[in-house]
C-alpha cells in the first residue's frame, strides 16, 4: 500500500467520520451540549437496520429507509422527555443524562442483541465489495465514493436548511439567544427537538455505513463517539463544513498510522487530535463557545 | 434550603434579632460531636483486620476504594464544574505505573504511593492542554486521553499488552497479611484524601471555589481566580484516582489495559455522585455506599445492572439533581461538618439567632 | 376597551423581590411611559408580561384571558412583543434574517418584511448586513423593527433610547410616533423623562418595585414626576 493510497483510503474513511459528526456537532451548535450517547444512537440505528436487513431479506441501503423516519421519532421523542428536561439543570446535567443515556443504551443493545459481533456488509452485496482500480497502487472502493458523497451531501443539505430556510434562521436565532429568539415567537424546546431527531438520524445512516463497511456490535457506540468528536474538534467546532474537514484529517492520520503499523491507526489519531488540542488553534476552538455563552447570560 | 435561601433567612433572623453583636463561628456544638466521632471512627476502622475474616477485610478495601473515586469525581464536578468521562486515564496510569515500578524492583507498596504521586504528576503535565477546555469538550478530551494511555499500554509488551499483567512481589506474603496490608494502605489513602478535601473546604478556596461555582465572572471581579483553582483540584483528582488505581491492584493483583482503562469507571463514579449528592462533602460516602450495596446485590444479574445504574443515573440527574444526601441535607438544622460559616447574632434582649451556611 | 390588566403581579428576580403588587391596565391604542430608576423593576415586569420571567405572584390578563401557563413564544402569537433591553439582536443573522425569523411565526397582519421596510427606510440598504456589525441606533430601529414583524397589539420596548446618540433618539422616536398611529398599544421604558412625558399618554412610574404614580401624562407637572421617581409621593388613584 503506497502513501498516496493510504492518504486516499484515509480520506474515504474521513467521509464516514464527517457523517458521525455532522450530527454531534448540529447538536453542539444549536444547543451547546454535547450528546454522549451519539455513538450509541447510531450503533442503535445500525441494529435496527440490522433486524429489517434480517426480517425482510433486502438489502441495508434500502432497509435504511424506513429506519430513518423511525429514527428521527426517536431522536425528537428522546429530546422531548429527557433531553428538555436536563438543559434546565445547567451545563452539567445534559452531560450526565446523556452519559446515563449512553449507558442504558448500550447495555440494553447488549441485552437484546448479545455480545455478538456483526456486519451488514454481506446483505449490502456488490456495493461493499466492488472498487475502481486507478493505478495498480490505488483503488476507490464503490462504498467508499457512497460514504464521502452521502456525507458532502447530508453536510451540505444541513448547510442549506441551516442558511435558506425558516427553520433553519429559528435553529440560528435558538442557538445564538434563545431568550430573545422566544420573544420573538420561536418554541425553543420545539427547534431542539428537532434538531436532535436531525442528529439522530444522521447518526443512523453513519452507523448503517459503518456496519456495511466493517464490523459492528453493541458496545461499538462510544468508539464511534470519540472519532466523531475527535472530527468536530479537529475541524472547528460550529463549523458543519468544518467537520468533514476533521473526519478527513483524522482519517488520513489513522491510515498512514495504520502503514507504520496496524497497531498505531487508532493511536495516531487520537495524537493528532491532542496535537490539536495543545497547539495555538486549539485556543481558537474556545473562543466560539464561549461568546456563545456570555449571550446566554445576559 | 439552598446556601442562598439559608442566608435571607439568616439575614431576617439577625434583622428580628434586632442584630446586635454578631460573631461568625466556624463550628457549633454539632460540628464538633460530629467531627470527632468522624476521626474516632476512622482510627477505629483500623482495627478492623484483627476483628473479621478476610473476606470483610476485602470488602472494606473495595468499598474505600469506591470513596475514593466517588470523592474525587465529587471535587472535579461538583467543586470544580469539570465533568470528565475520562477518569479512568489515571485509575490506570496508577496501576500501570505501580506495575511498572514493582517491576523496576520497587517493594510493591511503596510503588503504590509513588504511583499516586505520579498521577499528580500526570495531571500537572496534562492540565495546560486539557483544562482550556470546558463542559463537554473537557469531558470527551479526558476521556481521548484515557483511551490513548490504554493504547499505549497496549503496545508495550513489557506491562503485559493487551492480555494484561499481575502485580509481583506480593505473592511472598500470606494472603491474611497481604489482604490486612492492602487495607490499611486503602483506608489511609482514604483518610488522606477525606482530609484534604476537607482542608480545601474549609481554607479560603472553599469559598473560592463555590464562588467560582455559583458565579465565576463575579468572582473574577473580586479576584477569585478560576484557573489555579480549577488545576489544584484537577491535579488532586488526578492523585486521588491514581491512588485508586494503584490500590484496585493491589487489592485483585491482575489488571488488564480494558478494564482499568475502562470507561465503566466513570459511569460508577457519575452513580455514586449523582446519586449522594453533587457538590457536597457527605454525598460521595452515601453514593459510595449505596453503590456498593447495590453492587453486590445486581453482581448476580449479569451485565444487566449496568442499565439498572445507568437509569438511576439519568433519573437522579433529572428529578433528584442534588441526590439523596440532599434529603437529608435539608431537614437537618444543623451541619455534621465544620466546613461552613455560621453567624450568630446576640440580641440585647439575650435571645440568640442564627443560621449556618456551607 | 381595556387589553391588557396587570393585577397585583409579583416577579422575583434571583432573591430580590423585584415587581411588587404591581396593579395597572392597558387600553387599546394607548401609549404608556414606564419610568423609574434603575433597578425599580421594570424591565422585570415586561419580561414577566413578556413571559420571559416566571411571575412570584398576582395575575395578567390579556384580551379577558389569563396568560398563566402561556410561554412566552405563544405570547408572541397572541400580540404581546417585546423589545429587550440591549436590543439582543441575533448577532451572527443579517438584518434581514432578524426580520425574516420574527416574521415566521408572528399574527399575521399590516407589518411585513416589505411594509417594515418601508416603515424604517435607512434599514434597506442595512439589509444583508450582520446584525453585529450595526451601530446603536441602527440596531434598535433593527429590533423595533423585528418586534414589528409579529405584528403585535401590544408592544413594550425596553429602554428606548439608553446608549443612543440624541439624533438616533429622535429617529426612533419618529417610528414609535408612526407606530401610536396605527393603532397599537405601546409601552415603553424610557430614563429620558422629557421624552415620555411628550409621547405618552399617561406616565406609570415605579419605585422599588411598586408603582407610586399612574397618571395621565397631559396633567403632570415635572415636579410630580421627578418626586414619584426618587419617592415621597404616595399613589395617585
Amino acid at each position: 500500500m503506497t502513501w498516496v493510497n493510504a492518504i486516499v483510503q484515509g480520506i474515504f474513511l474521513g467521509g464516514l467520520y464527517a457523517l458521525f459528526a455532522c450530527g454531534l456537532s448540529l447538536i453542539f451548535g444549536v444547543m451547546r451540549i454535547i450528546n454522549l450517547a451519539h455513538g450509541d444512537l447510531a450503533v442503535l440505528g445500525a441494529f435496527l437496520v440490522w433486524s429489517l436487513t434480517e426480517r425482510l431479506g433486502i438489502s441495508p441501503l434500502l432497509a435504511v429507509l424506513p429506519a430513518l423516519p423511525v429514527m428521527l421519532a426517536v431522536g425528537y421523542l428522546l429530546h422531548r422527555t429527557v433531553l428538555a428536561r436536563s438543559l434546565r439543570g445547567g451545563p452539567l446535567t445534559p452531560l450526565l443524562t446523556t452519559f446515563g443515556l449512553a449507558v442504558v443504551i448500550q447495555n440494553g443493545l447488549l441485552q437484546v442483541y448479545s455480545p455478538d459481533v456483526r456486519s451488514l456488509g454481506g446483505p449490502a452485496g456488490g456495493v461493499a465489495t466492488g472498487s475502481w482500480r486507478i493505478t495498480s497502487q490505488l483503488s476507490a472502493s464503490y462504498l467508499g465514493v457512497l460514504i464521502l458523497a452521502v456525507a458532502v451531501l447530508v453536510l451540505g443539505g444541513l448547510q442549506l436548511v441551516l442558511r435558506r430556510t425558516a427553520f433553519g434562521r429559528e435553529m440560528r436565532a435558538t442557538a445564538q439567544d434563545p431568550d430573545t429568539a422566544a420573544l420573538v415567537g420561536v418554541p425553543a424546546q420545539s427547534v431542539y427537538a428537532r434538531a436532535t431527531a436531525i442528529a439522530v438520524a444522521t447518526a443512523t445512516l453513519a452507523g448503517v455505513f459503518l456496519a456495511i463497511r466493517s464490523t459492528f456490535d453493541a458496545s461499538s457506540g462510544p468508539t464511534q463517539l470519540i472519532f466523531a468528536f475527535e472530527a468536530v474538534v479537529i475541524g472547528g467546532l460550529g463549523s458543519l463544513w468544518g467537520t468533514l474537514w476533521g473526519g478527513i484529517v483524522l482519517g488520513v492520520a489513522q491510515t498512514l498510522g495504520a502503514m507504520i503499523d496496524p497497531q498505531y491507526s487508532i493511536l495516531a489519531g487520537h495524537l493528532v487530535f491532542l496535537a490539536v488540542l495543545a497547539g495555538p488553534r486549539g485556543r481558537s476552538f474556545l473562543a466560539r463557545p464561549l461568546r456563545a455563552r456570555r449571550q446566554r447570560l445576559t | 434550603m439552598s446556601e442562598r435561601s439559608e442566608l435571607i433567612s439568616w439575614l431576617g433572623a439577625a434583622a428580628r434579632a434586632g442584630a446586635g453583636t454578631l460573631t461568625v463561628v466556624r463550628s457549633s456544638f454539632a460540628t464538633r460531636v460530629a467531627s470527632t466521632v468522624s476521626v474516632a471512627f476512622g482510627v477505629a476502622l483500623f482495627a478492623v483486620p484483627f476483628g473479621f475474616q478476610t473476606g470483610v477485610v476485602q470488602q472494606l478495601t473495595t468499598l474505600c476504594t469506591l470513596l475514593i473515586l466517588a470523592m474525587m469525581w465529587n471535587v472535579l464536578a461538583g467543586y470544580g464544574g469539570l465533568v470528565s468521562v475520562g477518569q479512568q486515564a489515571f485509575i490506570g496510569f496508577g496501576a500501570y505505573a505501580t506495575v511498572f515500578l514493582a517491576q523496576q524492583g520497587v517493594a510493591p507498596y511503596v510503588a503504590v504511593v509513588l504511583a499516586a504521586l505520579l498521577s499528580a504528576l500526570l495531571a500537572v503535565v496534562l492540565a495546560p492542554v486539557v483544562l482550556r477546555l470546558r463542559g463537554g469538550q473537557f469531558a470527551v478530551g479526558m476521556w481521548v486521553v484515557a483511551e490513548t494511555l490504554a493504547l499505549l499500554v497496549t503496545l508495550d509488551q513489557n506491562l503485559g499488552g493487551g492480555t494484561g499483567v499481575s502485580l509481583r512481589g506480593l505473592n511472598t506474603l500470606a494472603p491474611d497479611w497481604r489482604r490486612a496490608y492492602t487495607y490499611w494502605l486503602t483506608l489511609a489513602f482514604t483518610l488522606l484524601l477525606f482530609a484534604l478535601v476537607f482542608l480545601l473546604l474549609r481554607r479560603r478556596t472553599g469559598a473560592a471555589i463555590r464562588a467560582i461555582r455559583d458565579d465565576e465572572e463575579a468572582a473574577a471581579s473580586l479576584g477569585v481566580r478560576a484557573l489555579p483553582l480549577r488545576f489544584m483540584l484537577f491535579v488532586l483528582a488526578g492523585f486521588g484516582c491514581g491512588a485508586a488505581g494503584a490500590l484496585i491492584l493491589a487489592n485483585t493483583l491482575f489488571i488488564q489495559p480494558q478494564s482499568i482503562f475502562g470507561v465503566q469507571w466513570t459511569a460508577y463514579m457519575l452513580f455514586m455522585v449523582l446519586v449522594g449528592g453533587l457538590g457536597t462533602y457527605e454525598g460521595p460516602v452515601v453514593g459510595a455506599l449505596v453503590f456498593f450495596a447495590l453492587q453486590d446485590w445486581f453482581a448476580q444479574y449479569g451485565a444487566g445492572y449496568l442499565i439498572g445504574l445507568g437509569v438511576v443515573a439519568v433519573g437522579f440527574a433529572l428529578f433528584l439533581p442534588r441526590g439523596l444526601w440532599s434529603l437529608a441535607e435539608d431537614r437537618l438544622p444543623f451541619r455534621l461538618l465544620p466546613v461552613g460559616y455560621a453567624a450568630v447574632v446576640a440580641a440585647p434582649t439575650g435571645r440568640r439567632a442564627g443560621a449556618t451556611t456551607s | 376597551m381595556t387589553l391588557l390588566t396587570v393585577d397585583r403581579l409579583g416577579a422575583r428576580h434571583g432573591l430580590l423581590q423585584a415587581v411588587r403588587e404591581v396593579s395597572f391596565e392597558l387600553a387599546e391604542g394607548e401609549t404608556v411611559a414606564l419610568i423609574g430608576a434603575n433597578g425599580a423593576g421594570k424591565t422585570t415586569l415586561l419580561r414577566t408580561v413578556a413571559g420571559a420571567h416566571p411571575p412570584s405572584g398576582g395575575a395578567l390578563r390579556y384580551d379577558g384571558a389569563d396568560l398563566a401557563g402561556t410561554a412566552a413564544h405563544q405570547r408572541v402569537r397572541r400580540g404581546i412583543a417585546l423589545v429587550p433591553e440591549g436590543r439582543r439582536l441575533f448577532p451572527e443573522m443579517t438584518v434581514e434574517e432578524n426580520l425574516r425569523v420574527a416574521g415566521h411565526r408572528g399574527r399575521p397582519g399590516r407589518w411585513t418584511l416589505e411594509t417594515v421596510l418601508a416603515a424604517f427606510p435607512a434599514l434597506r440598504p442595512l439589509r444583508g448586513r450582520l446584525a453585529a456589525t450595526l451601530s446603536g441606533g441602527e440596531q434598535q430601529a433593527t429590533a423595533i423593527a423585528r418586534a414589528l414583524m409579529t405584528n403585535p397589539r401590544l408592544l413594550l420596548i425596553d429602554e428606548v433610547s439608553l446608549g443612543l446618540s440624541p439624533r438616533a433618539v429622535d429617529q426612533v422616536y419618529a417610528s414609535v410616533t408612526a407606530l401610536r398611529e396605527h393603532g397599537a398599544c405601546l409601552l415603553l421604558v424610557e430614563q429620558d423623562l422629557a421624552r415620555a412625558l411628550s409621547v405618552a399618554d399617561r406616565v406609570i412610574c415605579m419605585l422599588e418595585g411598586r408603582v407610586v404614580l399612574d397618571a395621565p401624562a397631559a396633567g403632570l407637572t415635572r415636579d410630580e414626576v421627578v418626586t414619584a421617581y426618587f419617592g415621597g409621593l404616595a399613589r395617585r388613584p
